[in-house]
């Protein structure tokens, strides 16, 4: 026999699937303008698709050609969909990079969760064309679009135990079902220390070739680290925590005699496996092309070499 | 056709069914390197190829360890025949896979290649492995293995080496993702193991047989 209680909500009363979905963005919005004061309260949304308005070139960019849209988003490193290059492009699909917040913790006065447009929305976006050198010896010159991250971070006003920047990636395994297996220790990590993520040359990536930043390539939201082998420059950001002690880092915990904190492109410092002195550059028909010489930071030393006076490189790769 | 003896139908049909297969790998990568029927090398074209004949290469040393394995258990003597043939397009994807590396990736620069075979593990014993190959493949002939006697089983047992040193060098050289060198490991391993296990079972049986004088054959070799 079923024993039935009137309900005691009305139908009417309670709160709808699509609100109740993004409750979260609804809250983190009310946070964000509280809390954020530098937001502009009507600055609009970056767009779910297609090209991204409003965007200036930066004097940071090289004048090298970049690689075409096919290789920049057709083979890519992304463990959460799948270990081979073209997995990614192939999986990446799962992915719903909206709603999408970010939680900001640790060493700031400002923390909270925050909707991706109000962290987004303030700050000019701008086209960043950079040499991408992947830690398996292979290199691209890809068009990002972004924002500074040091802009992003003045924001949330880090304190002076804050010495260092850790990123996470989005841990659900029905998203990104390489996370099913234990290839890695999910969710990816990665780590900065503050004056390497303050650095004019590093960028949260929203966009690539002037358009929205595709699945594969990190949406809705990456950090770009130049100078660093690829791996630093952490996909589909969920988390940024200010800390005092060095972050733990994915690849560091997964293989330490192999991934260092650092990864700075460095030709003089081999993987214990592998050369980092040459590199192959990725683009069609490079079927005859030579290796080409691996430059110290990836060609950025003017930028980033003050970072690291009086730090052993070797030692600290 | 039907009155032809096994003989003749693995030279007339096998051989040439096996050869032509053995090519297939070959043309694949003829095709997508000029982009033709739609296939592709890729972003990567080298490491694509090198990638490619890297795996023929494992799968025929597993399909050559296999052969004697599968004779024995299915009584199909005749997969015998196909041995060698395996064994010689084994050594042409490590070649092939080896002259990528050499040719395509290091651009034949002796000094960074030296540097790689000396100072990368990986490398070293791929390097290895093919040198022990090419004795192989260079003594492969009837004639010369009738000349060698006793000395050519002893030098072609080598075979189980190279499928060790293989997988070990795939295993090397992988960035985390062990999912393949772990199932080829495996195959190598049942394959290694089952003749492990009848090696035993041969002395055990040569032991009692010591006592009671009995009808073994001749004990297969490989």
């Amino acid at each position: 026999m079923l024993i039935q209680r009137p309900s005691d909500i009305k139908p009417s009363e309670i709160t709808s699937e699509s609100v109740y979905l993004s409750r979260r963005s609804i809250v983190a919005g009310l946070a964000a303008s509280a809390l954020l004061p530098s937001i502009d309260a009507n600055a609009a949304a970056l767009p779910r698709a297609g090209t991204l308005a409003d965007v200036t070139k930066s004097p940071l960019s090289t004048n090298q050609p970049p690689n075409s849209w096919e290789d920049v988003t057709g083979y890519n490193n992304f463990y959460e969909f799948g270990t081979g290059k073209t997995d990614p492009a192939r999986n990446a699909g799962s992915l719903k990079p909206r709603p999408w917040t970010v939680k900001i913790s640790g060493e700031a006065d400002v923390t909270g969760t925050f909707d991706l447009d109000d962290l987004v929305a303030p700050y000019a976006l701008e086209e960043r064309i950079y040499r991408l050198r992947c830690v398996e010896a292979c290199s691209m010159v890809v068009p990002w679009v972004g924002i500074s991250l040091a802009s992003m971070i003045k924001t949330f006003k880090p304190n002076s135990r804050a010495k260092y920047v850790a990123f996470e990636t989005l841990y659900d395994p029905e998203q990104m079902p390489g996370q099913r297996r234990r290839v890695l220790t999910w969710p990816y990590r990665e780590g900065l220390t503050i004056a390497e993520a303050m650095n004019p040359l590093t960028i949260m990536a929203v966009g690539v070739y002037g358009k929205v930043l595709p699945n594969q390539n990190g949406a809705p939201m990456r950090l770009v680290v130049p100078w660093k082998y690829g791996f630093k420059s952490i996909k589909s950001i969920v988390g940024i925590r200010f800390t005092e002690q060095q972050p733990e880092t994915s690849w560091n915990m997964s293989a330490p005699r192999e991934y260092g904190f650092y990864a700075n492109v460095n030709p003089e410092v081999d993987h214990p496996r592998w050369s980092q002195a040459r590199e192959r550059s990725i683009g069609g028909n490079s079927l005859f092309a030579s290796k080409k010489p691996t430059l110290m930071f990836n060609g950025y030393t003017e930028q980033v070499a003050s970072l690291y006076t009086g730090l052993d490189l070797k030692r600290n790769f | 056709m039907r009155h032809w003896t096994t003989t003749q139908r693995v030279t007339r049909i096998g051989k040439p069914l096996v050869f032509v297969s053995g090519l297939l790998p070959l043309l694949w990568a003829a095709l997508a390197a000029f982009g033709i029927a739609g296939q592709q090398l890729g972003a990567n074209p080298v490491e694509t190829l090198m990638d490619h004949f890297g795996n023929w290469s494992l799968y025929l040393i597993i399909a050559a360890l296999a052969v004697t394995p599968i004779r024995r258990l299915t009584g199909w003597h005749w997969v015998g025949r196909f041995r060698r043939m395996i064994g010689l397009f084994t050594a042409f994807y490590v070649t092939l896979h080896l002259a990528v590396y050499a040719l395509l990736d290091q651009g034949l620069a002796i000094q960074p290649i030296v540097e790689d075979i000396l100072k990368r593990p990986f490398i070293t014993l791929g390097i290895l492995a093919w040198t022990i190959l090419m004795a192989l493949s260079a003594t492969s002939l009837m004639a010369v293995r009738r000349r060698m006697g006793k000395r050519w089983q002893q030098l072609h047992n080598s075979v189980y080496l190279i499928g060790i040193l293989a997988v070990w060098h795939f295993w090397w050289q992988v960035k985390k993702d062990i999912t393949e060198p772990l199932l080829f490991s495996i195959m190598l391993a049942a394959l290694l193991g089952i003749r492990v296990f009848w090696r035993c079972q041969r002395t055990r049986s040569a032991r009692t047989s010591a006592v009671t004088p009995a009808t073994h054959g001749n004990a297969p070799s490989m």
